[in-house]
């Protein structure tokens, strides 16, 4: 096991996640201000210096503490808003699979749907219905990202339908569910995880653009994306602004994203090629 | 092959009446409607006047024939009326699809020229250390948001070095697409370089490659007629996927730099909660993905003869 963290991608994508964790979990000992309420117009856009490590933001606060509180609202809607999609693809993608039939037809037609309208428009209608905030954006969000792990389990499925050890469970009288949650989703479960950590960083990435456009997290809850949408005003006095939170959006989504990749080349070597 | 273009197509139809029903259906959740917006906007509308309106629009009708309505109206060519500007959508839309078509179809181009190159490389010095710096320039593509590269192009490019203008159409110039167009082909080009690698990998080592090299075919020649062709599936797979999904995949994008598009027009009206106005956007945007990737399925009846006979 030791030996897998020569793989440069899982070593740096599994360390970048492990710090995020961290700088998430310890936040009020990490950040020197408070994220919201150490507003004070006396300091707005400051650079960069000692007392405020990233600069301030237009109402006076310190950049970097709301950066650091920030991968809370990231780590907490990417994480749930994976785990909703991957249960909704996975069940479907299994039962379709296993079962086949009219049912099989029924959830390949509603994933072709969710394939055709992009997720952030989907999610966009949904947020214009609900209006903002993070409980409507985990439900938008949610709803709409499960087509990819739907797919690869119905296909693991079908792959491994007819194998001896699931004929060996149906004659041993065991009902399908049971054959499905015990004997094929151990079985299906690596490139499943491959897919699902990919999931948390595009979910990141959904809720920090649907921030940036203002759709999302409420300001003052100190979102990344967010952060990002007064930037273009302020982009000639104050550059800062608009560079950090956006550079913590990239590490976190690369950081899923190498983790994923090294994943798949741990658990799935087959699949190297399929994405 | 008719016959199999005339399934794809019904497909496609059905799948687009899919998706309208169910945004029909999303957005009847929401209450008030066309009249009860001009009512609040206090336009002193006369209520009677307001519940002519009203019956003509179908207003009151429940919600099973209101979405028979919906879909009668759209067969005529009618989108409705925007809640904010009265203007009818079809007009809206029809001013903004060649503005959103045009950013896609030069972002897509820069993807291509871009991305495939670096995958063919990457693919032919693999293990080597090129592939290395190919494969992490691609996978920091996939993960660079968009808006942000976009903001930190506009502050170089715009505001340091004056190259480029800001943001805006300019009436149509180049100058102005370059970096929208830029920005929105990121992503595409790293998944492309990614895809490509993948698609050359897959095919060296397939059974024909072999065959052609053994019974002494020149290299050039072999990557012409054998490994292009048939790497050319995948890859066109994933440029069909990637371009038709950019007409949604633009409206960051779009905002961001106030491209007069479909996309920033989405916004705008999600905001406002123009509800017919956002119908006719996703209608657009679902329509554009469909149309591409039919043309896609069509392509492939043509290049890869296997596929016709399935």
């Amino acid at each position: 096991m030791l030996r897998q963290l020569r793989r440069p991608n899982l070593a740096v994508g599994g360390g970048i996640v492990v710090l995020l964790i961290i700088i998430a979990v310890f936040a009020p000992l990490i950040a020197p201000h408070d994220p919201i309420h150490d507003a004070n117009l006396m300091y707005a856009g400051e650079p960069p210096s000692t007392a405020f490590w990233l600069g301030t933001d237009d109402q006076g606060r310190d950049i970097f503490s709301r950066i650091v509180y920030g991968a809370r609202i990231a780590l907490t809607v990417g994480l749930l808003v994976e785990m909703m999609n991957a249960a909704i693809g996975i069940a479907l993608g299994l039962s379709a699979g296993y079962f086949g039939g009219w049912w099989d037809e029924f959830v390949q037609g509603l994933t072709n749907v969710m394939l055709a309208v992009p997720t952030i428009v989907f999610a966009l209608a949904l947020m214009a219905v609900m209006g903002p905030g993070i409980p409507s954006l985990l439900v938008a969000l949610g709803l709409t990202d499960w087509a990819y792990s739907c797919r690869i389990s119905r296909a693991q499925v079908l792959s491994m339908k007819s194998s001896p050890f699931i004929q060996a469970a149906r004659t041993m009288g065991y009902g399908p569910g049971h054959i499905m949650l015990r004997e094929l989703l151990p079985n299906i479960a690596g490139p499943l995880i491959v897919v699902a950590t990919m999931g948390v960083g595009s979910a990141i990435m959904a809720e920090a653009s649907l921030s940036f456009l203002g759709l999302g997290v409420v300001p003052p809850a100190p979102s990344w994306g967010s952060m990002l949408a007064g930037a273009r005003e302020q982009l000639i006095v104050a550059p800062w602004i608009a560079v950090f939170p956006g550079l913590a959006i990239f590490v976190t989504v690369l950081g899923f994203n190498l983790l994923g990749d090294g994943l798949r080349d741990l658990l799935d070597p087959q699949g190297r090629s399929r994405r | 092959m008719a016959l199999v273009i005339l399934r794809r197509l019904a497909q496609a139809l059905i799948t687009v009446a899919v998706v309208l029903t169910l945004v029909f259906l999303l957005f009847s959740v929401i209450p008030g409607n066309y009249v009860s917006s001009l009512m609040a906007e206090k336009r002193g509308v006369d209520p009677a006047v307001a519940a002519r309106i009203a019956a003509s629009l179908h207003l009151n009708d429940p919600t099973p024939l209101r979405l028979w309505h919906y879909f009668v109206d759209l067969l005529h060519g009618n989108l409705g009326v925007s809640f904010s500007t009265q203007q009818p959508v079809t007009e809206m839309l029809s001013g903004r699809i060649f503005a959103s078509v045009r950013l896609a179809l030069a972002a897509i181009s820069f993807a291509i020229v871009t991305g495939l190159p670096l995958g063919y490389l990457a693919a032919s010095r693999q293990g080597r250390w090129v592939d290395g710096v190919a494969m992490v320039f691609a996978v920091s593509g996939l993960s660079v948001p968009a808006f942000w590269f976009g903001l930190l192009a506009m502050y170089v490019f715009s505001l340091q070095l004056g190259l480029l203008p800001t943001f805006g159409y300019g009436g149509g110039d180049l100058a102005h697409l370059v970096m929208p167009a830029l920005t929105l082909g990121i992503a595409p080009m790293a998944l492309l370089a990614r895809t490509t690698r993948a698609a050359v990998l897959e095919t060296r080592n397939a059974d024909f490659i072999r065959t052609a090299r053994s019974k002494g075919m020149s290299e050039g020649r072999l990557v012409r007629k054998h490994l292009a062709r048939n790497a050319f599936v995948l890859i066109l797979t994933m440029i069909g996927l990637q371009f038709g999904a950019m007409l949604g995949g633009s409206v960051v994008i779009e905002s961001l730099f106030a491209w007069p598009g479909v996309g920033s027009l989405l916004i705008q009206s999600v905001g406002l909660r123009d509800i017919p106005v956002v119908q006719g956007c996703i209608l657009v945007i679902v329509l554009f993905f469909l149309a591409v990737n039919t043309l896609v399925d069509i392509a492939y009846l043509i290049i890869d003869p296997r596929i016709r006979y399935k």
